[in-house]
């Protein structure tokens, strides 16, 4: 039985979006260049998420199975178009440099996937949380990514963050180091490829150490081991 | 106790990596030197920053993947990635892009797919892509060759520009740094100049270029060295040089005035040490005889066309990188023939 940690942790890390199931790569990918463009369409797709689950969640017993999945795309699309239109009425600038990929949203297989593998089969309550904690996951790998290109590439963090926050937040750039070159393969493609293969590896490393250590812990009888597993 | 071995027959078997490293690195030197002569104490900086960052930066992947690191040291691979990719950078080049080259050659594209023999691209090339799709502009800072009437930096102005990134006073950094043949030619094609009208610039020298077309005499004798001493096979320069010759050949014929000669694509840039040193890579390149050709021929009609229409005025580089790509389908589709068994068409 799932209970509502596991979801949580499936979305965050066992089975997170990026790292795991590498859904979603193309946006992952293409916009990841700087922090606040990672977390702009990381929270696109994490209100996108959250949204579709709740309402597959809640129609999953009127849809017949045999339309199910053009019913799916039709509620994302709507949502979607929602948050594009709401996104160039008060985040116009963001709205502009993240482009295309806010419509393409609609395409991302994760949010479709976890309509079909999850929302229709789950109450409203743990499909919210089930949203929630898959779009975080997605949401903290493209911050993740966006930030160490953008230290990499630029040398900055929180560089353009009035797109997000408006002009308060244009002081909030950091510069790490003064006079830096910059490093334009971080930026460009190759550098996302080489980024989000990094971030998968150490995934594992983190994994496998894990395993590692619970292995040599395990004891035989050991109460709190069984429990774990 | 030992018995001397006098004379034949005893064969002595010459496929030692260590053994064969060595032999490489001893052919790049007629044409280090004669680089050396020409542009200046920077390259040896390179060289040694380069080959440096290379060997630490294997010996710190062993440790973290577990490996031996001693015996992979010694054999040579490191070392000859870093000198390579030292080899192609420009002398004035801070002292932060060879390091930056040679650890990403190293760590990304050797050691993170599995170390020497599973590599799919050549690492020193790797390396120096990264270096000038990143830094465009350092990776131009080209000194004026020796006997060419221009500001020459010494020894303590080289180092202190190198490492500092200050130059001498009343020096700017256009002043101690020229367009190389290759690059001032691409230039002026494009501002409609004739091939006859570039020629008669002083850096074109006596037939490609003053000091590259001794520079690539250098590594041209260097690398026929290699093949007469069996280190490396005739297929993949052969293939090359002579695929670059016909191609540049055909568009010397049908317009001399806005391309190249054939002499000067041979002699100029990269060309003889990357058909000798850099295509001939073991471990990235084609393994047929058939397919080798294939391959060197692949490299040298890259290497014109990036060239000649490209948004880089050297080609070599990208050119043995696409065609490692292209290197395991070579492979799968000229399979040598067995003994005793014919031609599948024959057949």
């Amino acid at each position: 039985m799932n209970s509502l940690k596991n979801i949580v942790r499936d979305g965050l890390w066992t089975n997170n979006v990026g790292l795991v199931q590498v859904l979603g790569i193309c946006p992952l990918l293409a916009v990841t260049g700087t922090f606040v463009n990672g977390l702009g369409l990381g929270l696109a797709t994490l209100i996108t998420l959250v949204a579709s689950n709740v309402t597959v969640s809640m129609i999953r017993k009127l849809v017949r199975p045999e339309v199910r999945i053009p019913v799916f795309v039709l509620v994302i699309a709507s949502i979607v178009t929602i948050i594009e239109l709401s996104m160039s009425a008060w985040f116009y600038e963001l709205y502009k440099v993240l482009g295309i990929f806010i419509p393409l949203i609609v395409t991302n297989c994760s949010i479709i996937g976890r309509a079909e593998a999850f929302a229709s089969k789950n109450t409203v309550g743990r499909s919210f949380v089930d949203g929630f904690s898959m779009g975080l996951g997605f949401l903290l790998v493209l911050v993740t990514l966006g930030s160490l290109r953008e230290i990499i590439g630029h040398g900055t963090l929180f560089s353009h963050a009035h797109l997000m926050f408006g002009d308060a937040a244009r002081s909030m750039t950091i510069h790490f180091v003064s006079g830096y070159h910059g490093f334009l393969l971080a930026v460009l493609p190759p550098g996302a490829f080489i980024g989000l293969g990094l971030l998968i590896a150490m995934k594992n490393v983190i994994d496998k150490r894990k395993e590692a250590r619970s292995e040599v812990v395990q004891v035989p009888g050991d109460p709190a081991v069984q429990a774990a597993h | 106790m030992e018995f001397p071995t006098q004379s034949s027959p005893y064969l002595p078997l010459n496929n030692n990596l260590s053994r064969l490293m060595t032999q490489v690195m001893l052919g790049l030197i007629p044409g280090t030197l004669i680089l050396l002569w020409f542009f200046g104490w920077g390259i040896l900086f390179n060289l040694l920053i380069g080959s440096a960052t290379a060997l630490l930066a294997e010996a710190a992947m062993l440790r973290l993947r577990s490996q031996p690191v001693m015996p992979t040291l010694y054999d040579g691979s490191a070392l000859l990635t870093g000198l390579l990719l030292g080899l192609s950078l420009p002398p004035l080049a801070p002292w932060w892009i060879p390091v930056v080259g040679a650890l990403f050659a190293i760590v990304i594209a050797k050691q993170l797919y599995g170390g020497l023999g599973y590599n799919p691209f050549n690492p020193a090339m790797v390396g120096f892509v990264v270096l000038i799709i990143s830094f465009p502009l350092q990776m131009t800072l080209w000194p004026p060759p020796q006997g060419i009437d221009a500001q020459t930096l010494g020894l303590a102005d080289t180092l202190r520009l190198v490492f500092t990134e200050a130059l001498p006073a009343g020096a700017t950094l256009d002043s101690v740094t020229m367009a190389t043949p290759l690059d001032m030619a691409k230039t002026r094609i494009g501002l409609n100049f004739t091939w006859s009208e570039i020629l008669t610039d002083p850096r074109y020298g006596s037939f490609a270029g003053r000091g590259w077309e001794w520079i690539n005499v250098g590594f041209l004798f260097g690398g026929l060295w290699l093949w007469q001493k069996r280190a490396i096979h005739w297929q993949i320069p052969a293939g090359m040089l002579g695929a670059l010759f016909l191609v540049s050949l055909l568009f010397y014929i049908a317009d001399a005035d806005s391309f190249g000669s054939p002499v000067f694509h041979l002699f100029s840039g990269a060309t003889m040490l990357g058909a000798f040193f850099i295509a001939t890579d073991p471990v990235s390149a084609a393994t047929t005889h058939r397919g080798r050709l294939y391959y060197g021929a692949g490299i040298g009609i890259l290497t014109y066309i990036i060239r000649t229409w490209g948004g880089y005025p050297e080609g070599i580089a990208f050119a043995v990188l696409l065609m490692n790509m292209a290197a395991p389908t070579i492979d799968y589709l000229t399979p040598p023939r067995a003994f005793g068994h014919r031609d599948q068409k024959e057949g």
